[in-house]
C-alpha cells in the first residue's frame, strides 16, 4: 500500500507523465521502422548507386574501389547499424551529384517548405474552420452544398494539375500574382547581397533586412503555391469541421445552453468549438504534415527552392542519399508533429490525460 | 448571424491593403533591360571549376567565364586563336609552340602568361577529375605534366608522347578543361593542395566576357560582366540563369516575359509557341547520337544482310517528325553533325519490302530481337516504333524496359541481346566516337574494354580500328577528314550499330533578343554577343 507521501497512481499528473514516456517511445519505435523501410528501399530499388556515381566510362577498379567505400560489400544487418548509427549522429550521408552532407543540403532547402506550408495550412485553417462550422449550422443549405462541393475538389484534383491551371489563370493571363520562383528575376539577383540569409525563408529574412519592396513581391510569389496548399488543407479541414460541429450540436449540453437563451453565436463558437478544437487539433497537424511532403509537385511547378524539389531533382538523377536524406527528414518532421499534436490533445482534452 | 458581414468587412481591407501597397511590385513582370535572363534546368552542375565542370550547364557557365589557347567561334563554330596567338608544331610531331596574345589580363587584372597558362594545364592533370582524362590522352600524368607542359614569357611547349594529329590537340584544348585560369590569384585559395579546387566550384578566376557572381546550387547563377574583354566587351551587363525544372512552366515565364530565355522546353512547348510574335524559336543541334546496337555474341547479328534488313526497317524521319517532335534530326553516322569528318547524308529509309527482301536473303528464319530500353517516355515511344516497322517486316521484338543505370550495367556486361542507346561526344574533336564506336583492340571477354561501345557488343571491327587509330594520327587535316569519312561509311554498313538521329535543341528567346549563340554538338553557350 503506497503511504501518504508518495503520489498515487491514478495522479493525474503521473498519468500524464506516463502516457507521455510511452508516446515517446513509440515514437523512437517508430523513427526505426522509418529508416528500416528506407534503408530497404535503398538497397531494392532497381538502380545501382556504383554506376550511378560513376556513370559510363568507369573502369572496373573504380567499381571496385566505390563498392568498398560505399561499403555494399558488409553483410545487410551490418550496413543497417551503420546507417542507423550515422542517422542518430546528423550523417545523412553524402549527395552523389553535389559530393555535399545531405544534411547540409537540407537544411538549406527544408526552411523553404516549411514557409510555405506553414502559409498553406494557415491558409486552410483561415478557411476551412468557418466554413466548415457554417455548414453544420445550417445543414443541407446551399452554403452547405457549396463548401461540400469545393471540398471535393480539393480532394480530387491532382495538385500538379491545380498548380499548372492556377498559374495560368492568375498569373499567365489575369497577372494578378507572381510567377514561378520565389521573386521576379530583378529581386532575386539582388536577394543575397542585400538580405543576410538568416532564417532561409524569404518573407521572414526580408523583413528582417528592411526591404519592403522585396517583401511585397515576395507574398505576391508565395500566395499562389501557397493558397493551393491551403486549398488542399482546407478541403479536409473543412470536412472534418463539419463533421465534428454536427456532432457536437446535437448534445445535450447544447440544447441547455439555447434553452437557457444563449446567444446561437457564443453556442457555436465557445460552447461546441471549444470540444470540436480537440479532435481537430490531430487533422491540423496531419494535414500541417501532409502538406510539409506533399509540397513535392507543388514546389516542382512554382519553381521554389524547397526540400520536395530538392528530392524530386535527386530523384531523377538516381542520387539515392539525398532522396533518402530527404526522406528521413519529412519522416522525422511527421513523427514530430504527431508527438506534438499528441500532447496538445492530451493538454486540450482532460479525459485524454 | 452578426459575425459574417464583420469578417467579411476586415478581410477584404486586409486584401485590399495588401494589393494596393503591393501593386507596383507585382507589375514588375518584365526582365531588367540589363540583364539576360534565362529559364534552365542546372541541377546538373556538379562544379564551375572548369578543370572539373563536365557537364552541360557548367560548361555553359565556364565557356562565358573562361578562354582556352585555343576558341571556337561561337558563329561559325570553327576553331580560331584563343589566348594563344599563333602555334606550330615542331617536325618531330610531340613538340607544339603557343605564342601567347599580349595584352590580355584576367578578371583580377593579372595579366596572362604562358606560365599562368602551363600552370593551368598542369592542374588540370593533377587534380585529376572527371574531364581530366581528354589532357591525359597525350600522355600527361600528374608525375611527368610539369616537364611535358612549360611557359615562360610569351611562349608555351607542349609536349605529347606521341605524334598526333595536330587538329586532335587543338580540338581537346577547346574543351571546359584546357581553360586557362588566373594561376596567382587560384594559388591563394589552395585548400589542403587541392589547388584551390573547392574555391573555384563557386568562384571565377578567369578572362571570360563574365565573371561568376553567384551560385546557388539548384536555384540560380548570377554573370556579370567584366570590362575589356579581348573579343570586345558583352552587350548584356548581367546573366541570370534561373533554376526552372519544369518546361511547361518556362513556358508560361518566356510567354510571360519574365524571362528572355527558355532552355528546357519540351517538343509539346515548342509546338505551343508557335504563332506567338513575342518569342522565336531557335533551332541547333547538340551532340548527343541516338543509335541501335546489337550484341554479336548473338551470330544472327553477325548476318549482314539481316543487319541491312533492320537499317531498312526503321521509320527515322517519321519518328523525328511525330514522336520526338523536332528533339532530334535523322541522321545516320557516329559523328555528329558539326564534328571533322561527319556525314550528313542519310541513306536509309524506311521500306518494308526491301527489308523483307533482305531479311528472307539473309535466311534467318522467324527472328526475335529483345530490344533493352530504359523506361522513360521518349526511349519508349521510338522503341514501339521500331517494334512495329520491324514487325511489319517480318522481324519480332520483344521490348525489355528498365531503369538507366540497370540497363547500363547489363550493356557493359555484354549481357543484352539489343539496346536502344544515346552517346554523346566527351569532347569536339571526332576522335572521341571514331575510337568508341570503331575501335576494339581486344573482342574478349577477359578485355572488359567497357569504354568501347564495340567491345560491349563482341563487335570486332577488324580493319576499322586500324583506320581510327590512324586518323588520330594524319597530320594533314583535310587527309584527316576524309578517313573519318570513310570509317563512318564502312561502319555504318558493316557493323552491328544502327546510328538513327542527332539531338536538336530547341531554345525559346523572347523576339527582342538576337545573337545568342548555343553552340551546336561542338561548344557551349556564348552570352557574350547577346542583345536585347
Amino acid at each position: 500500500m503506497a503511504d501518504s507521501s508518495t503520489v498515487p497512481e491514478h495522479h493525474p499528473a503521473l498519468r500524464f507523465f506516463r502516457q507521455s514516456a510511452s508516446t515517446v517511445v513509440s515514437l523512437i519505435i517508430t523513427f526505426l521502422g522509418l529508416l528500416a523501410v528506407t534503408f530497404v528501399i535503398a538497397r531494392i530499388v532497381p538502380t545501382d548507386p556504383v554506376m550511378a556515381i560513376l556513370g559510363e566510362r568507369a573502369t572496373a577498379e573504380q567499381i571496385a574501389t566505390e563498392r568498398t567505400k560505399l561499403g555494399l560489400d558488409d553483410p545487410m544487418w551490418m550496413q543497417f547499424g551503420i546507417y542507423v548509427n550515422d542517422v542518430f549522429h546528423g550523417d545523412l550521408g553524402t549527395s552523389i551529384r553535389t559530393r555535399e552532407p545531405v544534411l547540409k543540403e537540407v537544411g538549406h532547402y527544408f526552411p523553404a517548405t516549411l514557409e510555405l506550408s506553414t502559409l498553406g495550412i494557415l491558409i486552410g485553417i483561415v478557411i476551412g474552420v468557418p466554413a466548415g462550422v457554417l455548414s453544420a449550422t445550417k445543414p443541407g443549405s446551399l452554403l452547405d452544398q457549396a463548401v461540400r462541393l469545393i471540398g471535393l475538389m480539393g480532394y480530387s484534383m491532382p495538385v500538379f494539375w491545380l498548380g499548372l491551371m492556377g498559374l495560368l489563370l492568375f498569373y499567365g493571363h489575369l497577372g494578378w500574382v507572381g510567377g514561378p520562383g520565389r521573386l521576379d528575376s530583378t529581386y532575386d539577383m539582388m536577394l543575397d547581397f542585400k538580405v543576410p540569409a538568416v532564417t532561409h525563408m524569404i518573407l521572414i529574412d526580408t523583413a528582417l533586412a528592411g526591404e519592403w519592396d522585396m517583401f511585397r513581391n515576395a507574398i505576391f510569389h508565395i500566395i499562389l503555391p501557397a493558397s493551393i496548399l491551403g486549398y488542399l488543407s482546407m478541403a479536409y479541414i473543412s470536412r472534418m469541421t463539419r463533421s465534428f460541429m454536427l456532432n457536437e450540436l446535437g448534445q445535450e449540453y447544447i440544447t441547455t445552453a439555447r434553452v437557457k437563451g444563449m446567444p446561437e453565436r457564443r453556442v457555436v463558437w465557445v460552447h461546441a468549438m471549444r470540444n470540436v478544437a480537440v479532435p481537430l487539433i490531430t487533422v491540423i497537424a496531419l494535414s500541417y504534415a501532409s502538406l510539409l511532403e506533399g509540397a513535392v509537385l507543388t514546389e516542382t511547378i512554382f519553381a521554389w527552392p524547397g526540400l520536395g524539389r530538392y528530392i524530386t531533382d535527386a530523384l531523377m538523377i538516381n542520387d539515392m542519399p539525398a532522396v533518402l536524406g530527404g526522406t528521413v527528414v519529412v519522416g522525422a518532421v511527421y513523427i514530430g508533429i504527431n508527438m506534438v499534436s499528441d500532447f496538445l490533445y492530451r493538454l486540450a482534452d482532460p479525459r485524454a490525460r | 448571424m452578426t459575425y459574417l458581414p464583420f469578417a467579411r468587412k476586415a478581410g477584404a481591407a486586409v486584401l485590399a491593403a495588401l494589393l494596393l501597397g503591393s501593386a507596383p511590385a507585382a507589375l514588375m513582370a518584365a526582365t531588367p533591360a540589363d540583364t539576360l535572363v534565362i529559364a534552365a534546368a542546372i541541377d546538373d552542375i556538379v562544379s564551375l571549376d572548369p578543370a572539373e565542370a563536365y557537364e552541360f550547364s557548367g560548361l555553359d557557365v565556364v565557356n562565358n567565364t573562361y578562354d582556352g589557347l585555343v576558341e571556337i567561334n561561337p558563329k561559325t563554330l570553327q576553331l580560331e586563336p584563343g589566348l594563344a596567338a599563333s602555334w606550330s608544331v615542331a617536325d618531330d610531331g610531340v613538340t607544339y609552340t603557343f605564342k601567347m596574345k599580349p595584352g590580355i589580363t584576367f578578371s583580377s587584372g593579372n595579366p596572362v602568361t604562358a606560365e599562368a597558362a602551363a600552370w593551368s594545364l598542369q592542374r588540370a592533370v593533377k587534380i585529376n577529375k572527371t574531364p581530366a582524362f581528354i589532357l591525359n590522352q597525350f600522355g600527361w600524368t600528374k608525375d611527368n605534366v610539369d616537364s611535358m607542359i612549360s611557359g615562360k614569357g610569351d611562349t608555351l611547349t607542349i609536349k605529347v608522347d606521341k605524334p598526333f594529329a595536330p587538329t586532335f590537340l587543338y580540338n581537346c584544348l577547346t574543351a571546359g578543361v584546357a581553360s586557362i585560369v588566373d594561376a596567382e590569384t587560384v594559388k591563394t585559395h589552395d585548400a589542403n593542395g587541392d589547388m584551390g579546387n573547392e574555391w573555384l566550384k563557386n568562384n571565377s578566376a578567369g578572362t571570360g566576357a563574365y565573371t561568376l557572381k553567384s551560385f546557388k546550387p539548384n536555384e540560380g547563377i548570377i554573370l556579370e560582366m567584366r570590362p575589356g574583354y579581348w573579343r570586345g566587351d558583352a552587350k548584356i551587363k548581367n546573366v541570370f540563369v534561373q533554376h526552372i525544372p519544369e518546361a511547361a512552366t518556362e513556358r508560361l515565364q518566356l510567354e510571360k516575359g519574365d524571362v528572355d530565355v527558355a532552355r528546357s522546353l519540351t517538343p509539346t512547348d515548342v509546338a505551343g509557341l508557335q504563332g506567338n510574335k513575342d518569342v522565336t524559336i531557335q533551332n541547333d543541334v547538340g551532340g548527343q547520337v541516338y543509335y541501335m546496337a546489337f550484341n554479336q555474341k548473338n551470330e544472327n547479328y553477325k548476318n549482314a544482310k539481316f543487319l541491312d534488313a533492320m537499317r531498312w526497317a526503321i521509320d527515322y524521319q517519321g519518328m523525328a517528325d511525330t514522336i520526338m517532335k523536332g528533339a532530334v534530326i535523322p541522321h545516320q553516322s557516329f559523328l555528329p553533325q558539326g564534328y571533322l569528318g561527319a556525314l550528313d547524308d542519310l541513306p536509309y529509309k524506311l521500306d518494308i519490302p526491301k527489308a523483307k527482301e533482305l531479311l528472307k536473303e539473309s535466311g534467318v528464319k522467324d527472328p526475335v530481337v529483345t530490344i533493352s530500353v530504359r523506361n522513360s517516355a521518349d526511349r519508349m515511344d521510338v522503341a514501339q516504333s521500331i517494334q512495329n516497322t520491324f514487325g511489319q517486316a517480318g522481324i519480332k521484338v520483344d521490348l525489355k524496359v528498365g531503369e538507366g543505370a540497370e540497363q547500363l550495367k547489363e550493356y557493359r556486361a555484354r549481357l543484352h541481346d539489343a539496346t536502344l542507346q544515346t552517346w554523346g561526344p566527351d569532347y569536339p574533336d571526332p576522335n572521341t566516337n571514331s575510337s568508341t564506336f570503331a575501335e576494339n583492340p581486344n573482342n574478349s571477354d577477359e578485355a572488359k574494354a567497357t569504354g568501347y561501345l564495340a567491345w560491349r557488343n563482341a563487335y570486332d571491327p577488324g580493319e576499322l580500328t586500324a583506320m581510327s587509330q590512324a586518323a588520330v594520327m594524319e597530320r594533314d587535316p583535310d587527309k584527316r577528314k576524309a578517313m573519318y569519312e570513310e570509317i563512318e561509311k564502312k561502319h555504318r554498313e558493316t557493323s552491328p550499330f544502327i546510328l538513327m538521329f542527332q539531338q536538336a535543341r530547341q531554345t525559346g528567346v523572347r523576339s527582342n533578343v538576337k545573337d545568342l549563340y548555343t553552340g551546336g554538338a561542338v561548344d557551349a553557350v556564348a552570352y557574350w554577343l547577346a542583345t536585347k
